[in-house]
């Protein structure tokens, strides 16, 4: 235990004698958020609006009057037929359609509650998503001023909101799950692998291999200050999601951290895998930028939608434990769902997890060649 | 034959390292077709002198001109005019030796066809010419490393600055290596030379030992051995480097 | 098994693709003696060594340390020995002390355990102990390595060219070192290419492209060299060697410090004869002597052989 925690002291002073590595480490993911968060929330003005008006009475005129007089919506036309909407939001027409059904205002007096309908076109995630936020604060703001002063037993105007073409809707809420993922698959495995292969490269590790040090204790060792480091790097960027970026933040907590770990896990085994393969850090540096950070960004679901991909794609896609740690992290912060909606997604991750170890133990020379 | 033209002049030259003073005020000349050997003990300052020599550092003072330009103003000139060959960086491993040849010869700014012309020629005088196309890496170290000093030499400089070019070597490369030194210098080039074998000292005209930043002795081999009164250099280099050990012997 | 070898290695051969690096190579280490490995960059020392320590394993022969098999019993022997790789393995990033301590702790040990075994050698470097590694001069890495191999008290030091790249004062005190520890009980298996090492060691080795030429102790190899040597001295050395390899009956001629050594494919060569052809060339003050070979002038023999 002594040479255990020993060495693990060794790979911290490794850690912080590299400040440089560790500013990267630590500045480059609030950047990122900064850079995503604020790219990405773009004004939106005078986005095309078209009307079905079924009822056309006081209430549903209102509330077309109080969008059209807000600066976020233009009208192109009013729809007097429900085969028009599609063609139209085809041809770009429109971006939202807002419907009112037939006797609007009777149905809200009769039951206390009306359905405004939104089709929103979210083909543009986040075009899409700064609508939605439009359309409930308006109707929230119609509810309030006007609605709540009316009525005598609690009316209530919901906005039904419906997304086309893009029904999850990826925004700017997904880059925070994204960017957890690539920040735990880029200190994990990327650091791991360098910290191992440089050990190599020194021939610190042929000192190392001679000495009784078991492999296991060398791996460990090496794995623990990471994963610290990497769950630190995480919760950072959570906590500057949720309370710079307003994130929501539904499900448990708990459970986001058991499959984080998880995550980690199948990570740092990748890393330690790729250590066992690599002779040099630039080796291990190449494979791990093109074989997981490239991956990461670009085939997990992150930026892309996977389901919009070409099949191929979106096979290759099944193999990167990201897809599946972001399907995880959505579900859990933004839906707030429990355990049993992810548990196929979490036995991949683990499967994955063991299936790297079990190359990486088999891998491991307690030998030079 | 040494001639009295002087092709590398050396006065106070000293450089700092924030506090540190790593080259402190040398001095010394080199003449035309000498075999220069630069000695010192790990530490002692050789290689920031050579850096500065080279043009590959600026001095923080005094005065040095290499090959008639100066070290702090024409250094770019004096990278034209000299060769350099290191144990640690000669050839590029995986380029072939004609490659690697080519590549020197493109950075000197040599045409291509005076390149090939001069290649045929070094490779038969080295009897190499059956390994041209080979890589670096499958040639032995003793091979490389006079590949490397004839590469370092393929742009006709006035000057080779060889860094411990024999390090590793069995000792018969090592001799035949020296066969090439004076060849070198019988065709007048000029060659300053460090090395860690003592009796690679005696080969060279005159030497220099640095300790602590300072040249502590400069003449030639014999009248270094003679004033020392021991009878080697490396006894004259103990006696400087680590005064209290050579007492205690 | 014989209790006083701590190192048997019989027909031990080891290749690397297509290249044969050590064939058919056979020696014994006794307890307590200090044996070198002399031969140039290449020879095959390296791959033995980690043989020898186990990080390798031959393609046939027979390898045993401490009377263990490498292969088998590889976490017994690693326990026992202490190597120093040739390139100074420490981590640049940490401090001296912070060097010597982590390696102290992978052999479950502490500085302050074994602090008696290394006290000569680290005290020359105690002063700089809160230091970088990477900032240290050859010859001070090359005492903390050696400092760092020796902290848990192994019953084998293995050392690959521990004065390759040191100047020659750090590599008479790292010699000195060597005699001390060996005084202790220590074994030491040593490699260099510095031919002047050879008669620092009780028994060497003389390996030259992965074979060996010889074994024994120094002064036996040196008295089986069969040929007589000359040393001449000359103003000009280098037109005296080219005079002489050009004399009819010269066998080898080479450079030696100050003096040519030089010899004779003939029996009954002397020094008048040579001091004939020289007069002849018109060479002035020139001196010759015979002498007997050191070491490097049997290398060379024996590899032109």
């Amino acid at each position: 235990m002594y040479t255990f925690i020993q060495f693990v002291k060794k790979e911290f002073l490794h850690i912080f004698r590299d400040y440089r590595t560790l500013l990267v480490l630590f500045g480059m993911p609030p950047v990122q958020l900064l850079i995503f968060g604020y790219a990405v929330r773009t004004e939106v003005n005078d986005a095309n609006i078209a009307i079905y008006d079924r009822s056309k009475d006081y209430i549903s005129c209102e509330i077309s009057q109080k969008l059209l007089s807000s600066q976020y919506f233009k009208l192109t036309n009013y729809i007097s037929n429900e085969s028009e909407i599609e063609a139209g939001f085809r041809q770009g027409k429109y971006k939202v359609v807002v419907c009112f059904a037939p006797e609007f205002s009777k149905q809200l007096e009769r039951t206390g509650n009306a359905d405004v309908q939104f089709l929103i076109d979210a083909s543009d995630p986040n075009i899409s998503n700064l609508l939605y936020g439009y359309i409930s604060s308006i109707i929230a703001d119609y509810q309030n001023t006007k609605i709540n002063k009316l009525s005598k037993a609690g009316w209530m105007v919901t906005p039904q909101i419906k997304m086309l073409y893009n029904p999850e809707m990826k925004s700017v809420y997904m880059f925070v799950p994204g960017l957890l993922a690539l920040i735990l698959m880029l200190v994990s495995a990327l650091m791991t692998s360098i910290a191992i292969t440089k050990e190599k490269e020194t021939g610190t590790m042929e000192v190392l291999l001679v000495s009784p040090l078991k492999p296991s204790i060398i791996i460990i060792g090496k794995v623990i200050p990471y994963t610290l480091l990497a769950l630190l790097n995480a919760f950072s960027v959570l906590a500057l999601g949720v309370y710079v970026f307003g994130v929501p933040f539904k499900g448990s907590f708990i459970l986001l951290l058991f499959e984080t770990l998880i995550y980690l896990g199948t990570a740092l085994s990748l890393g330690i895998m790729i250590s066992t393969f690599a002779k040099t850090q630039q080796v291990a540096l190449m494979v791990s930028l093109a074989g997981l950070l490239l991956p990461t960004t670009l085939l997990s679901g992150f930026i892309f939608p996977t389901e919009n991909m070409p099949l191929p794609l979106q096979f290759i896609s099944n193999f990167i434990p990201a897809k599946w740690y972001l399907i995880i992290t959505r579900n859990i912060m933004l839906k707030g769902l429990g355990f049993s909606y992810i548990r196929n997604e979490t036995l991949i991750l683990i499967s994955m997890m063991v299936f790297f170890l079990i190359v990486s133990m088999k891998k491991f020379k307690i030998r030079l060649d | 034959m040494i001639s009295d033209k002087k092709v590398i002049k050396v006065e106070n030259l000293t450089k700092r390292f924030g506090s540190f003073i790593a080259v402190n005020d040398i001095s010394f000349e080199v003449g035309e077709g000498e075999i220069f050997g630069f000695l010192g003990a790990n530490g002692a300052g050789k290689t920031t002198a050579i850096k500065m020599l080279t043009g590959l550092l600026l001095p923080s003072s005094g005065e040095a001109t290499v090959a008639g330009f100066d070290a702090f103003r024409q250094s770019e000139k004096i990278k034209k005019n000299i060769g350099y060959m290191s144990q640690r960086f000669s050839l590029y491993e995986d380029l072939t030796i004609a490659e690697n040849i080519r590549l020197y010869g493109g950075i000197y700014g040599l045409s291509n066809k005076h390149i090939k012309e001069q290649t045929n020629i070094l490779l038969t005088k080295m009897k190499l010419i059956d390994y041209k196309n080979s890589l670096i890496a499958s040639l032995p170290l003793g091979w490389r490393q006079k590949l490397a000093f004839a590469v370092a030499m393929f742009h006709d400089p006035k000057i080779v600055f060889l860094d411990e070019p024999t390090g590793g070597v069995d000792p018969i490369t090592r001799r035949q290596f020296w066969d090439m030194i004076y060849e070198a210098v019988s065709e007048g080039k000029t060659i300053f030379v460090t090395t860690h074998y003592m009796d690679e000292a005696e080969y060279c005209d005159r030497v220099s030992i640095m300790v602590d930043g300072k040249i502590a002795a400069i003449d030639t081999p014999s009248k270094l051995k003679q004033q020392f009164n021991v009878k080697s250099i490396n006894d004259v280099f103990v006696r400087l480097a680590r005064p209290n050990m050579a007492l205690n012997q | 098994m014989i209790a006083d070898k701590i190192v048997h290695v019989s027909n031990l051969n080891k290749s690397y693709k297509a290249v044969q690096v050590l064939s058919d190579i056979s020696f014994e280490v006794k307890e307590g003696e200090i044996f070198g490995f002399i031969g140039p960059d290449g020879a095959g020392k390296t791959s033995l060594f980690r043989i020898i320590n186990t990080l390798l394993l031959p393609d046939s022969g027979r390898v045993s340390v401490f009377g263990l098999d490498t292969k088998k019993d590889y976490k017994s022997i690693r326990q026992r020995i202490g190597y120093m790789p040739g390139r100074f393995s420490l981590y640049p990033d940490l401090s001296v002390e912070e060097n010597l301590s982590f390696f102290a702790s992978i052999f479950g040990s502490t500085i302050a355990k074994n602090y008696h075994l290394i006290k000569d050698i680290y005290s020359h470097i105690e002063p700089f102990k809160k230091r970088k590694a990477g900032a240290l001069s050859g010859g001070m890495k090359q005492k903390l390595a050696l400092s760092c191999a020796l902290i848990h008290k192994p019953d084998l030091l293995v050392l690959d060219e521990p004065t390759t790249g040191v100047d020659a004062v750090s590599r008479t005190e790292f010699w000195e070192m060597l005699k001390n520890l060996k005084n202790q009980g220590i074994t030491i298996i040593v490699s260099t290419p510095y031919m002047d090492e050879a008669s620092l060691c009780e028994r060497i080795a003389l390996i030259s492209q992965g074979k060996i030429l010889d074994i024994n102790t120094p002064e036996a190899i040196i008295a089986k060299s069969e040929s007589k040597l000359f040393s001449i001295t000359a103003e000009d050395k280098y037109s005296l060697l080219k005079l002489l390899r050009n004399y009819s009956d010269c066998k080898t001629a080479f450079l030696f410090g100050e003096n040519v050594h030089f010899s004779c494919r003939s029996e009954n060569a002397d020094k008048d004869k040579i001091s004939e052809y020289l007069r002849l060339k018109a060479v002035e003050n020139f001196e010759i002597n015979i002498i007997s070979p050191n070491i490097e002038d049997v290398f060379m023999e024996l590899m032109t052989r």
